[in-house]
């Protein structure tokens, strides 16, 4: 098991630097002068030159990017903002948190919500329950999330004014930005428990269980419920770049200040190293989850572990 | 779901087409959705028949600015007083073509890429999984984001990006399952017989394969509409007066106070659309593979 840790800690590194590669190659074509950006449109254009010189912009591409890796891990520099003239990492870093946090509640709840409620629907299959969560699930799957917050902002903020429509003051502004993050995928979750529920529901050993007197509820936490969360907690895992991804839009309607409004103004003034950093940042922050989803494999499921 | 459904057809009746068409036309929810996707099709394709682009659609109207639904305007009028229904009708259009289009060109992009990896194996597959895996570990969002901040915006950049931002997804799932179809026994049978490799792909695994990869595509159809539009809400897709589901909304998060059905209407359009292609997708899985119905 440590063995297996070690071994998946290590291939973060050489994917993080893949990660960077392909980043630093999509963004090399976008037509931008950094002298300029920093300059502004009335300097000279030696000056601009000038500046680009010394910021290495005419090095070749492999040479850029080997300062760029040299800089993100040796000193953990990912440069310094065109338009700010910050260092990327500390403009970055306070909004991180806020993203972060709006993605990891989100993906807290869409378990909470998601799982329990698949694991119901396929106890009671066919139930009025399971009709109504099989219905649920299909529209919530259906609703975009900016039109949900939409709806939310409509109703509890405009219509009912309990709660604040723009920004976080205190934890009340985090609910409805949480549950539109939150709501879709956990609409997904369910699904999907109750697809393999009902599987492991059907296997032999649960029969061979239920003949020898075992209790209907440990039959389905402990028998049913263990094999059925295998793929599910690897979903989760997977849906959590889809709530990072999805955290950009939510915090526009709800005007959170977390990546979104530095990574479209970054765009708009073409400002690369913000753009790079933060997508650094995210693709960073998902691979940690996988890593936790992949360790928590390993404790469900024995046999991954006992591989190395 | 509520809606009783036929029995399923268990036994082999001729073509393989016909029997998927039959367990498909036995779920009566996806029958109806996909009555309503021909209708929503129908006027994506002939809107310009009966709206006229430049005058109801894009033109501007500052006397009846902000009016809520009435005879005149079903959905009302939006901030320059346009009417919110030849917009959202028209909206139909970019919706199916980002849906639609992007998909079918990702999966044809996927196909290829997957296909020739599981197919020729070795550094070529490995290489080719490994920036697969890379590219998955950046968000889907922040992946099109990349992408249209190096081509620009407007239509053509976002029907580029929204189709090369699902390559990867969909290389991995066409590889795994031209894998495990080329795993199977009769894959072996032809190969014993004498078939050549080229002959194997075509006409085994290709056939075989095909059936989960387009209940797929057909599933994320509904998620790239939501993204295209989520893209335009954020003002880095199609840019208005161009009548598009997200920026219309986007438009209307000024006026919610005092105009909500601005916001409604295309939503609900965003909505009907996406659980429609969900409904026919599910539909569909549920015909192909008979072990799903149960």
């Amino acid at each position: 098991m440590l063995k297996y840790a070690g071994k998946r800690i290590l291939m973060i590194i050489p994917t993080l630097i893949l990660i960077i590669a392909i980043i630093f190659v999509i963004l090399s074509f976008i037509p931008s002068s950094p002298g300029r950006i920093i300059l502004g449109m009335n300097a000279k254009e030696e000056q601009v030159i000038a500046l680009n010189e010394q910021l290495g912009w005419y090095d070749s591409l492999p040479v850029k990017f080997i300062k760029y890796l040299k800089g993100i891990f040796l000193e953990g520099d990912f440069g310094d903002s065109y338009k700010h003239s910050v260092p990327v990492f500390d403009l970055l870093l306070p909004k991180f948190g806020v993203t972060a946090l709006l993605a990891l509640l989100a993906c807290a709840v869409s378990a909470l919500v998601g799982i329990p409620s698949g694991i119901l629907s396929a106890v009671k299959k066919h139930s009025v329950a399971d009709g109504v969560t099989t219905v649920l699930a299909m529209l919530l799957g259906s609703v975009p999330s900016f039109f949900l917050g939409v709806l939310m902002i409509l109703i509890f903020s405009l219509r009912l004014g309990w709660l604040p429509s723009n920004g976080i003051k205190d934890w009340t502004g985090y609910i409805m930005p949480v549950l539109t993050l939150a709501l879709p995928s956990a609409a997904y979750l369910s699904r999907m428990t109750r697809t393999t529920m009902l599987e492991a529901l059907e296997q032999d050993y649960i029969r061979t269980a239920r003949a020898k007197g075992c209790k209907p509820s440990r039959i389905i936490f402990r028998h049913a419920l263990r094999n059925a969360l295998m793929p599910v907690v690897t979903q989760l895992g997977m849906s959590f770049a889809g709530l990072l991804g999805g955290a950009m839009i939510t915090e526009q309607v709800f005007g959170l200040p977390g990546f979104s409004e530095s990574i479209l103004s970054a765009i708009q003034s073409k400002d690369v190293p913000v753009i790079m950093g933060s997508t650094i940042f995210i693709a960073a922050m998902f691979m940690v989850v996988m890593l936790v989803v992949d360790l928590l494999y390993a404790v469900l499921d024995p046999r991954v572990g006992a591989k190395y | 779901m509520f809606v009783k459904r036929k029995k399923y057809v268990t036994k082999a009746t001729g073509s393989h087409g016909g029997d998927i068409w039959r367990n498909f036309k036995a779920n009566r929810l996806a029958l109806i959705a996909a009555v309503v996707l021909v209708l929503i099709m129908l006027v994506a394709i002939g809107c310009d028949f009966f709206i006229d682009y430049n005058t109801q659609v894009i033109g501007m109207n500052p006397a009846e600015r902000l009016q809520g639904p009435s005879a005149a305007h079903w959905f009302g009028t939006d901030s320059a007083g346009r009417d919110l229904f030849a917009r959202v009708l028209y909206g139909t259009r970019y919706s199916l073509i980002f849906g639609i289009g992007c998909t079918f060109f990702s999966m044809a992009i996927g196909c290829i890429l997957g296909a020739t990896a599981a197919y020729y194996g070795g550094v070529y597959d490995s290489v080719l999984m490994r920036i697969m895996d890379a590219l998955m570990c950046i968000p889907y969002m922040l992946l099109l984001l990349m992408i249209v901040t190096v081509m620009g915006r407007g239509l053509e950049p976002m029907i580029i990006a929204l189709s090369i931002a699902s390559v990867p997804g969909y290389t991995r799932i066409v590889r795994s399952v031209v894998l495990s179809v080329a795993q199977q026994d009769f894959i072996e049978a032809a190969r014993a017989s004498g078939s050549t490799d080229r002959f194997i792909v075509m006409h085994h695994i290709l056939p075989n394969a095909i059936g989960p990869i387009l209940v797929d595509a057909m599933m994320s159809i509904a998620s790239t509409i939501m993204s295209a539009a989520g893209l335009s809400y954020i003002g880095m897709g199609i840019q208005p007066p161009t009548p598009e589901w997200g920026n219309m909304l986007s438009d209307a998060m000024k006026y919610m106070r005092t105009n909500p059905s601005m916001a409604i209407f295309p939503g609900l359009a965003l909505v009907l659309t996406a659980l429609c292609f969900n409904l026919v997708g599910d539909g569909l899985a549920d015909a192909i593979d008979p072990r799903r119905r149960k």
